[in-house]
Formats: structure tokens, C-alpha cells, sequence
């Protein structure tokens, strides 16, 4: 257990090395000695039965709650990273200190996620035997690899931390947090290749056994996978961020103190949101090699039973383009002359609000009887044009537009561009913007009158416009706010209680639909082990209702969260007792 | 400032504002859409109107104010005292009506959720002959030299077979139409076959409403399975005629 003594006298980093490598080696001990003496005897078979919940939700929350802290372990040093290169470059220390404020929650959160993997790899070795063997017969080099990466891992992560305080802000120390973030990625790229076989094998005959280890490894979805989860990773590093520094923003007693967790709520939801707005295009690309794997598997999860789920990621992404831009809104209130800008907040709120409705229509409505009836069919003839991928692009790209735009607007808030071409170059801003918007609405509407293959390939001109208008906006502000005139600085801290349950509202959107979406990621796979490969055959090997289903992502929301805050309350505790000191 | 206060002054009060979108907006999801929206939807839609329309009155202090003042006047003002008795009163009320509504047995079957387009198999077996869904192209693609023949043979077996159900138009409104629940495919709406591979619709059509798996609940569809009935050539025949005459094209993948 980590405590404050340990904060306050950093420890010589050769010292944190050992104390780590002993760490990782009790762990893989233990779980090689409970896989000997316990498992090892009891009577063989491909099955065995957890009490209580059954195998199924026993391996199920565990490997989601493994998963949440290890997105979590690896969200905050890539987070730690960015703020550190910010710091520099900017020379501004508050980075640092945002940086430090988590990496030294890491401590504990790397313990954690380690005993969740102990208890994971356990279940599986001793709950689905079967399937586990197999695995290893495909798998087994890679299992040493994830060993060496671990320890480098837990390396890494001693010396970035213990040489914080000797190193921070040079160089040296950012290019040990590069290497912590490059063992992190590397543990869950080689994570992401057994579960990417699982669902899109490749490298084995039809029966299972292994033609070519790097076919197993390099299957259609593994690197879609790998881009999706470095992606969401660094967005939901910042969303924890903004939620616990908005905790310490409501728990703060000083108005230093509301000032600075104000700033570092503002930091995480920025880091957040610039990393969500790339999200969706990854997303396309991961569901895109699973339906060129499969067109059923496709089918069922866009279409099918398992489309259902959508309709509730769909809610949920609305919910956080509508919180995200929100905590900006009212961010202005802390900017002085921020209220030439302020006043188009209501409009943009109705587009976004416009855009969400439009974004969470389903294609498949859940409709009584008598409804039904009434729509003549299950599709309904106004909202079902809604329901298709045309119209949701549209609404998801100009959603993304906007939000871009209100941070845009805030960012200015208490700048007077002082250049000779401020007003031509603000034209240009808006017309780009203008021009982004049109191109989506117009492939939009024109991907009702073409063939799917046709359709999917506006969807690449509508991103390119979008990535384009952003890219142009920006390039053309830098400059053009270069020397601005500024009407006051930001009071940071002066920010409304209510802004800050936007930044919670972030993060459990975040961690609820990380839970539902690797649902349905590995629920796509139904009755299969290795999809097409090995059947699954326990008691367990249907899919539960969705009701179910969401009951246990919110199981697992409340136990990962509730982990999270017990560290955190841990890391304050030993923060104050240190103060005290 | 002064003008601004003044400004704020003749405008509609911030609560009323919000009072009215609201209810504007409930009244345009509920009459504006024809046909109607089913109740869900029309959840989904009221819900996200009135977090926006918090969102709106709380988008300053001063807006966010104005709009509890109110609310505060009747909950601490003793000159509104019967209303508030009357909120009292009425908020318990509205909820007790809306568990009872919700939990009271209703002779309406429950509320289905319709897999509209289910997976198909890997492969299916017909009359002994195995076809990988997967890879299975419609043959008569490329018999180039016969395709206007082959369309027009499509179009005699549409009509002999399909257009009692699906309609002289494809649009799902045939004379048998109104008997069946739930309503034939309307093949003209870009949510159906456009949105398929040839092979779905083989399969679709072979096996009918008894061929679909559990999540496209085979006991709810009125669809033949047509296996017995039309030999493989003319199930690809009326593929191209479906696609022909609706304008649309298959879905293809690369």
C-alpha cells in the first residue's frame, strides 16, 4: 500500500525499480501458485461453475473492471505526457502539477489493475479451462512478451515517478514518460490481439489450429482496436481528470484552491473532448473491418438484436456533446467580455439539441401493436429517413462542428484580434465553417439517392470537410490572435457549482459506455469462444436481454468508480496528513 | 447594463419561455408527425427538449435566476399559498397515476423489439444444395445478354407470387397487406433492400418467416418460405425485377 511517507521522501528511483519488480513477481506467484495447488487438481473439464453468479458474470465483471483501470493506468500517463510537453512548452508550472496530481494516484491504480488481471486470468484458467487451453496453444509467445512488457511497465513507471520532482519539466524526464506510455500501449495492443482473434480470428485452419501467429495477431479488427482504444483512452484520462478535479472544485475551502481545480477541471474536459471529436471516425473504421470479416456479424450488430445497443450509445453521445459544450457555455461566465460571444450560445445549444435528436432516431422503433399499426410497419416513414446513416453523419458531423465552434468562441472570449485582417480572416473562419456545414448537409440528403457503397464513400467527403474546416479555422486563428488585445484575464474559479456536474456527467458517460460498447463488442461474438472457430458451450452462452446487460455495465460502472474514488479519497488523505507534516 | 435589464423586461419571462417550448415542442412531436410517433420516441424526444430547455435557462446566473424566481416565489411567498398547496396536492397525484398506468395489466400485447434486419446464417441448405451466404453472388448478373429477359421473367414470378402482399409498386401495400401484422416489407423505403446484399434477400426469400433466427422472432412474420415453391433461377429472376424496378442497387461490400 502506498502512503504519504512514501509522496514525501521519493524514494531513490533504483529503489522504486525493486520495490516494483517485487511487486509484479509476488503477483505472478500467486496466481501461479492458486493455478498449481487449487486448480491444477480439480477433476478436468471444459466447464466449471462460479457460485452465485455463474461463470459468465463473474468473468465478465472482473475483465470489465480490469479493463476500466487499464484504460485508466494507461489514460493518465499518456495525460501526464501531454501535460508535461505542454509545460514545457509553454513554461507554464501548472501543468506539471496537474500531471503529478495523477500520476501520483498511479501508484494504486496500477495495484489494482493488477489484482483485477490476477483474478481474470484465475477465472479464466479455472472457469472456462477449455477455452483457455486453447488460447495458449495459439497464443503462448505472446504470453511471455506481455510479461517483459509488464515489467517494463512497472520500470517504467518507478522511474518516471520517483525522478518526478529531480527531473520534471526536462527533457530527459518527458522521454521516460514516453517510454512508460510506450510499454502501456504495447500491453494493451498485446491485450487487444487476443481479444481481436476472439472475435475476427485469423491465422488457423477451420479447426483451430495455428497456421501463422502473426495472422492470429494482425486480424481484421486488431489495429481498428488499437487506434479506437488509444484514442478513447486519452479522452477518458481527461474525463477522470475533470471529474476529480471537479470534486475538488465543490469540496474546495479556499478560493486558490477553487481556482486552481477550476483551471484543471478545464484542462481534463478540453483533453477530453479534442481527443472525442476523432472517436466516431475511429469507430467507423473498427465497425468497417468487422462487417469485411463478416457481413452477419455486421449485420447483428448494426441491424440485428445487437443494434439496440446503439440506440443507447447514441443517447449517451448526445449526452456528452451536450454536457461538453455546456461546461464550455458557462465557462465563458469566468471571462470578462466574454458576453460578445455568449449570446450565441442559446443557438448553438438548439443545433446541438437538433443534432441529438436527429443522431439518436433509431432505424428500428420500439412500438406497441397499435402504434405499429398506425406507422404502417415497424419503420416509420419520417423518422426511419432519420434512422439512417446518411442523417446520422450529417447530425454527428455538424454536432462536432459546433461544439467545435463553442470552443472556438470561448477561447476568444477575452481576446481582440489586433491585426489588420481580423475581419476578413473572421469572415473566412465563418464561410469554412459555412462551407463544412453545407457539404455534409448536401451528400447528406444526395446519400438517399445513391447505392449503399456510394453512400459510405460521402461519408469520407463529409469527414474531410469537417477535418478540413477545423484545420483551416485553426491555422487562421493562431495568427490571427497573435499580440490580441486582451479585455481581462480569466478569474478562474469563478465558475457556477452547477458547471461542474457537467465534467461528473463526462466521466460516468464515458466509463458506463466504455462498459456497454465492450458489451457489445464481445457480446457480437454469441455462442462463440473464437467466432467460427470455438463454440462456446457452457450454460452461460446466450446473450442476455439488454435490460440485463445494462444492469451489469452499471454493476461494473459503480464498482470501477467507487474503487476510483476510495483512491482518490486515499490520495487526499495522504496529501493533507503530508501537509501536516 | 440598464439597457440590457430593460431589454430583459419586455421580453416573454424566462419561465414562461421555458413552459412554452416545451409544450411546443410536445405538441409538434405529438400532432406535427403524421403518422403519429410511438410513445417511446416521443420519450426519447421530450427528454432530450427538456434538459435542453434547462440548459437554456441555466445558461447564466442571471438567466438561471430569473427562472427560479418564480418557482421560489410560490414555495416562499404566502400570497401563493393555494398554489402551492394545489402543486402539493397535484405533483404526488401525477405520479401515483403514472406508476398506476404503467403497472395496471393491459390487454395490449407488450412492446416488441423487432430485429427489422437479423443476421443471416453462414449458409443455408436448400433442396440439398448448400450455399455460403458469405460469397453467394447472383448468378444472373453476369448473363449480360440476357438480363432485360431475365428482369421481365422476374417480374411474371413477382406477380404470381409476391404482389398480393408486397404490392403492384413494391411498396408493401398489396391487397393482403391489411391483414397482416406485421405489415409486408415496403421494398420502395431506402431501409430495406437497398440496404442488402442479394444474398440476404436469397436467403430471406428461400426460407421465409420460419428460416429466421430467434432475435428476427420467425413466429411473427407472415413471410413463406418459398423453397417448395420457386426454383433458384427464378428466386434470382425476381431479385433483379426487385431491384430493377425500385431503382435501387445491392448493397456491395468492396
Amino acid at each position: 500500500m502506498h502512503s504519504s511517507a512514501d509522496v514525501d521522501k521519493h524514494p531513490s528511483v533504483s529503489k522504486g525499480i525493486l520495490k516494483g519488480v517485487i511487486k509484479v513477481s509476488v503477483i505472478l506467484l500467486l496466481i501461479y501458485a492458486i493455478v498449481e495447488l487449487f486448480i491444477g487438481r480439480l477433476p478436468q473439464a471444459d466447464y466449471r461453475a462460479f457460485p452465485l453468479t455463474g461463470s459468465r458474470i463473474a468473468i465478465w465483471i472482473v475483465a470489465q473492471v480490469h479493463l476500466l483501470f487499464g484504460a485508466f493506468v494507461l489514460a493518465v500517463p499518456l495525460f501526464a505526457l501531454i501535460c508535461e510537453i505542454i509545460a514545457l512548452k509553454t513554461k507554464d508550472e501548472r501543468y506539471n502539477q496537474l500531471a503529478y496530481e495523477f500520476v501520483k494516484l498511479l501508484h494504486m491504480a496500477f495495484t489494482t489493475t493488477a489484482i483485477f488481471g490476477a483474478l481474470l486470468l484465475i477465472a479464466l484458467i479455472g472457469l472456462y479451462p477449455k477455452f483457455f487451453d486453447h488460447m495458449t496453444k495459439i497464443f503462448k509467445p505472446t504470453y511471455y512478451v506481455y510479461v517483459f512488457l509488464l515489467f517494463g511497465e512497472v520500470i517504467a513507471f518507478y522511474v518516471y515517478y520517483y525522478s518526478w520532482h529531480k527531473l520534471v519539466g526536462r527533457p530527459l524526464h518527458i522521454v521516460y514518460g514516453a517510454l512508460l506510455n510506450f510499454f502501456g500501449i504495447s500491453i494493451m495492443v498485446a491485450a487487444n490481439a487476443w481479444a481481436a482473434y476472439m472475435q475476427t480470428p485469423g491465422g488457423v485452419d477451420e479447426s483451430g489450429n495455428l497456421v501463422s501467429l502473426w495472422g492470429a495477431i494482425n486480424t481484421y479488427t486488431w489495429m481498428p482496436i488499437n487506434i479506437h482504444r488509444t484514442i478513447a483512452n486519452i479522452s477518458y484520462g481527461g474525463s477522470i481528470a475533470g471529474a476529480y478535479a471537479a470534486f475538488r472544485f465543490l469540496a474546495a475551502e479556499s478560493d486558490e484552491e477553487r481556482a486552481r481545480y477550476d483551471w484543471m477541471g478545464y484542462v481534463g474536459s478540453f483533453i477530453a473532448i479534442a481527443a472525442l471529436l476523432p472517436l466516431p471516425f475511429a469507430g467507423y473504421f473498427l465497425t468497417m473491418e468487422m462487417y469485411a470479416f463478416s457481413q452477419q456479424m455486421g449485420i447483428t450488430l448494426m441491424g440485428g438484436v445487437f443494434s439496440w445497443l446503439f440506440i443507447i450509445q447514441a443517447v449517451l453521445i448526445g449526452v456528452l456533446f451536450l454536457a461538453a459544450n455546456y461546461y464550455l457555455w458557462l465557462g465563458m461566465m469566468r471571462i470578462k467580455g466574454s458576453e460578445r460571444y455568449s449570446k450565441y450560445n442559446k443557438w448553438l445549444l438548439v443545433v446541438v439539441t437538433i443534432c441529438v435528436i436527429v443522431w439518436m432516431t433509431p432505424h428500428s422503433i420500439v412500438a406497441s401493436l397499435e402504434e405499429a399499426r398506425k406507422m404502417g410497419g415497424t419503420h416509420h416513414p419520417i423518422l426511419g429517413v432519420l434512422g439512417v446513416m446518411s442523417a446520422k453523419n450529417t447530425a454527428v458531423n455538424i454536432m462536432i462542428l459546433a461544439t467545435f465552434l463553442s470552443f472556438i468562441l470561448y477561447k476568444r472570449a477575452n481576446k481582440i484580434a489586433t491585426v489588420s485582417w481580423a475581419k476578413t480572416g473572421a469572415l473566412v473562419q465563418g464561410l469554412v465553417l459555412a462551407i463544412a456545414v453545407g457539404i455534409n448537409i448536401f451528400y447528406g440528403i444526395y446519400g438517399y439517392f445513391v447505392e449503399a457503397i456510394v453512400r459510405l464513400g460521402f461519408s469520407n467527403y463529409m469527414v474531410y470537410a469537417v477535418l478540413g474546416a477545423m484545420l483551416i479555422v485553426i491555422a487562421i486563428d493562431i495568427p490571427m490572435f497573435k499580440g490580441a488585445r486582451t479585455t481581462g484575464p480569466i478569474a478562474w474559479g469563478k465558475m457556477p457549482g452547477r458547471s461542474q456536474y457537467a465534467l461528473f456527467l463526462l466521466a460516468i458517460t464515458f466509463t458506463w459506455t466504455m462498459g456497454l460498447m465492450g458489451y457489445a463488442r464481445s457480446g457480437i461474438r454469441e455462442y462463440w469462444h473464437v467466432y467460427g472457430i470455438l463454440r462456446d458451450k457452457a450454460p452461460d452462452a446466450f446473450t442476455p436481454t439488454l435490460g440485463y446487460a445494462a444492469n451489469i455495465v452499471s454493476v461494473t460502472t459503480l464498482l470501477f468508480l467507487g474503487l476510483v474514488a476510495l483512491i482518490v479519497a486515499l490520495g487526499i488523505r495522504a496529501e493533507k496528513s503530508g501537509k501536516a507534516h | 447594463m440598464e439597457h440590457a435589464t430593460e431589454k430583459r423586461k419586455r421580453r416573454i419571462p424566462l419561465f414562461l419561455q421555458a413552459v412554452l417550448i416545451t409544450l411546443g415542442s410536445y405538441l409538434v412531436y405529438q400532432y406535427g408527425i403524421r403518422p403519429p410517433i410511438p410513445a417511446s420516441i416521443l420519450f426519447m424526444f421530450m427528454v432530450v427538449t427538456v434538459a435542453a430547455v434547462l440548459l437554456y435557462v441555466s445558461l447564466d446566473d442571471d438567466s438561471l435566476e430569473e427562472f427560479l424566481r418564480p418557482v421560489l416565489t410560490v414555495i416562499r411567498d404566502d400570497r401563493w399559498k393555494i398554489v402551492r398547496w394545489a402543486f402539493m396536492i397535484a405533483i404526488p397525484l401525477i405520479a401515483g397515476w403514472v406508476v398506476y398506468d404503467k403497472t395496471v395489466p393491459k390487454i395490449e400485447p407488450p412492446v416488441t423489439v423487432r430485429s427489422v434486419h437479423p443476421a443471416p446464417p453462414g449458409s443455408i441448405n436448400v433442396r440439398g444444395k448448400t450455399y455460403d451466404l458469405r460469397t453467394l453472388e447472383n448468378p444472373l448478373r453476369k448473363d449480360t445478354a440476357n438480363f432485360t429477359k431475365h428482369v421481365k421473367a422476374g417480374a411474371d414470378v413477382y406477380i404470381k407470387n409476391c404482389y398480393y402482399c408486397h404490392g403492384d409498386f413494391l411498396d408493401g401495400k398489396g391487397p393482403y397487406a391489411d391483414f397482416i401484422n406485421p405489415p409486408p416489407a415496403n421494398f420502395q423505403d431506402i431501409g430495406t433492400i437497398a440496404m442488402l446484399q442479394e444474398s440476404f434477400l436469397f436467403w430471406r426469400i428461400m426460407k421465409g418467416g420460419p428460416g429466421l433466427p430467434t432475435e428476427g422472432t420467425p413466429w411473427d412474420s407472415s413471410m413463406p418460405a418459398w423453397e417448395p415453391i420457386l426454383s433458384e433461377q427464378e428466386v434470382w429472376q425476381v431479385i433483379l425485377f426487385m431491384y430493377e424496378f425500385t431503382g435501387h442497387k445491392p448493397r456491395r461490400w468492396e
